[in-house]
């Protein structure tokens, strides 16, 4: 093949360019709408829904941020996510220790019974889930979100910690045990602080499932002083039906800690998707 | 290809071997590490399902324990049931859609932002933001997005041709338009994940292609797309594991409507377990919702799958 002259680059470039620029117009656009939606005024929306705000409206915006219902909301998502990362992370890592470095008769038949489990969607278990946790209290308290969330998030963690486990040198743990370190303080003082990266993407992994997760809490918590953001963007919805305006606003103040979040843990969260599902 | 897949045997095998018995490795410590992990899964997800697949024999409300033994009756009535067969349906759609549509797309998209591209990070950043958008937020965001007399919403049901002007409230279009926002999310997930795996196949291969006078396309084919095969697969399947159990976005735009034009397997699960409390009937359907996903892993595992050594769902020694 001939080597392409400089002009033929900046000529297909300019091609991918305007290619990339059409779908990320696509992908922003929808969002744009919301957020100067949210600065409109319903008339402004029916008469010139994609012109900018004239005059801005911040009210929208000001109301929700000025009353507690919005901050509870994003305390509850945060509080949620933050424990129920705990909890899976914790229990994961000692699980993954063992299956990455223990040889014992199962091993493989255990490991396997857990990484079925990647396949288990919410909504197969969700009824009895339910029963389960309206028998033992749990129902209107956040440890019946937090709990089923972790025990569905082990798989994946489990998968993807053992694999990073597997790759620290066995002369590590060698020289530790010489040193007199226990399995646990091989563990806890020199396996997890090595696995420190592929600890963030499994946490950022699980925040982003707990965050986003919708039909757990929707059952769980009828006691609007728990609801999560999604529980409570969906009702806030509902309520406000006719007035668009100020549900764009509650999305788009909704959208932002996400957006937030991904702009920091963006490397490991697609580091982790990418790494995790090819295995 | 990953280099680990090469290494993966000798970890293993090794380990058992070479080491002579160290102190604290015993029964205790392995039951130990094991238990609460052990314990949350089987108490929170396995018990779960299994219950599920007793109460899916009982008419049951849910209340008390169930006694009103019917059998198979719950699967009978599921398959005999329009609204449930038309779950299927719609799945199948759905599924073919994203197969045929949104996953090339994907791929393509991916190979166009593998160039040498002055900011391509960026792109690559507004590619897969939404995927970090909760399906509730984005329901939300494209119900208003579609709400009649907004010039957006509008242009795309017309071109969609639904009646009245609002896809998402003629029962002809609502799937369609459902696609639409199924793709504005995910795509970028796909293409993030077709994107990692092509920059793992190293230069030498596609240089020494087109020094040996093959052309851009016979690169892609005979070389790319061959080595790209394992995370096609993974995404094919997420893709349908996805789509089978699709609820969250369904639910709050339309709860399944106008006249199920929407429904899903969950959604319909849902609408019984927590709107009319036929328990039973509704768990048959998870169950069946479960059987589907099982049946469609072990299959394409079998069938697709087998020569990924080391897929993520594969059953057997999975790592990176």
């Amino acid at each position: 093949m001939s080597r392409p002259t400089p002009a033929g680059v900046r000529v297909r470039h300019l091609s991918l360019h305007v290619v990339s620029i059409m779908i990320g117009a696509v992908i922003i656009v929808p969002v744009l709408f919301g957020v100067l939606g949210g600065f409109k005024d319903n008339g402004q929306l029916a008469t010139k829904p994609l012109a900018l705000p004239d005059p801005w409206h911040p009210e929208n915006y000001t109301g929700i941020l000025t009353s507690s219902v919005f901050w509870r909301q994003l305390f509850n998502s945060t509080f949620i996510a933050v424990a129920t990362t705990l909890v899976v992370v914790g229990t994961a890592a000692m699980a993954a220790f063992i299956f990455a470095r223990f040889a014992f008769r199962g091993r493989e038949a255990l490991f396997t019974f857990f990484s079925i489990g990647l396949m288990f969607p919410f909504a197969v278990a969700i009824l009895p889930l339910f029963i389960l946790l309206r028998s033992l209290d749990l129902l209107d308290n956040p440890f019946g979100v937090i709990l089923p969330q972790a025990a569905f998030g082990l798989p994946v963690t489990i998968v993807i910690l053992r694999g990073f486990f597997r790759t620290i040198p066995g002369e590590i743990e060698e020289a530790a045990t010489l040193d007199g370190c226990g399995a646990f303080g091989f563990f806890w003082r020199i396996l997890l602080p090595m696995a420190r990266p592929a600890l963030a993407t499994v946490s950022v992994l699980a925040i982003v499932s707990s965050w986003n997760n919708f039909m757990l809490p929707l059952v769980v918590f009828t006691d609007q002083s728990w609801w999560t953001l999604p529980v409570g963007v969906q009702a806030f919805q509902g309520q406000y039906v006719a007035d668009t305006a100020r549900i764009l606003a509650y999305v788009t103040l909704s959208m932002v800690p996400a957006l937030a979040f991904y702009a920091i843990a963006e490397r490991q969260l697609i580091g982790g998707l990418a790494g995790g599902v090819k295995g | 290809m990953s280099t680990a897949t090469l290494t993966r045997t000798p970890a293993a095998t090794q380990e058992r071997g070479r080491r002579p018995r160290r102190p604290g490795r015993g029964v205790l410590t392995i039951a130990g590490f094991l238990l609460p992990a052990l314990v949350l899964f089987v108490l929170l997800v396995i018990v779960p399902i299994v219950v599920a697949g007793y109460t899916s024999m009982f008419k049951w409300n849910g209340f008390g324990l169930p006694q009103n033994f019917v059998g198979a009756d719950n699967f009978t009535r599921a398959f005999g049931d329009p609204i449930f067969l038309g779950d299927l349906r719609r799945g199948g759609i759905l599924i073919v859609l994203s197969l045929v549509l949104q996953l090339p797309a994907s791929l393509a998209l991916a190979m166009l932002l593998n160039q040498n591209l002055r900011g391509r990070a960026v792109y690559r950043l507004i590619f897969f933001a939404p995927y970090v958008l909760s399906e509730v937020t984005t329901a939300v965001l494209f119900m208003m997005v579609f709400s009649p007399g907004q010039g957006l919403g509008d242009t795309i049901s017309s071109i969609l041709g639904a009646t009245g002007g609002a896809a998402f409230a003629d029962p002809d279009t609502v799937l369609y338009a459902l696609f639409l926002v199924i793709s504005w999310k995910y795509f970028g997930f796909h293409m993030i994940l077709y994107l990692a795996a092509r920059q793992n196949i190293p230069r030498e291969l596609t240089e020494a292609a087109s020094t040996d006078g093959a052309n851009p396309w016979q690169i892609f084919r005979h070389v790319t797309l061959p080595l790209l095969g394992p995370t096609i697969r993974i995404s094919i399947f997420l893709s349908v594991i996805g789509t089978l159990q699709l609820f969250d976005m369904v639910w709050v735009m339309t709860s399944g409507g106008p006249i199920h034009g929407s429904e899903t397997m969950a959604v319909t699960m849902f609408q019984y377990g927590f709107r009319r409390f036929e328990v039973g009937y509704a768990s048959a359907i998870s169950i069946v919702m479960f059987g589907l996903s099982l049946i469609f892993a072990l299959f394409y595992q079998r069938l697709v799958m087998r020569r990924d050594v080391e897929g993520a769902l594969t059953t057997r020694g999975v790592q990176r």
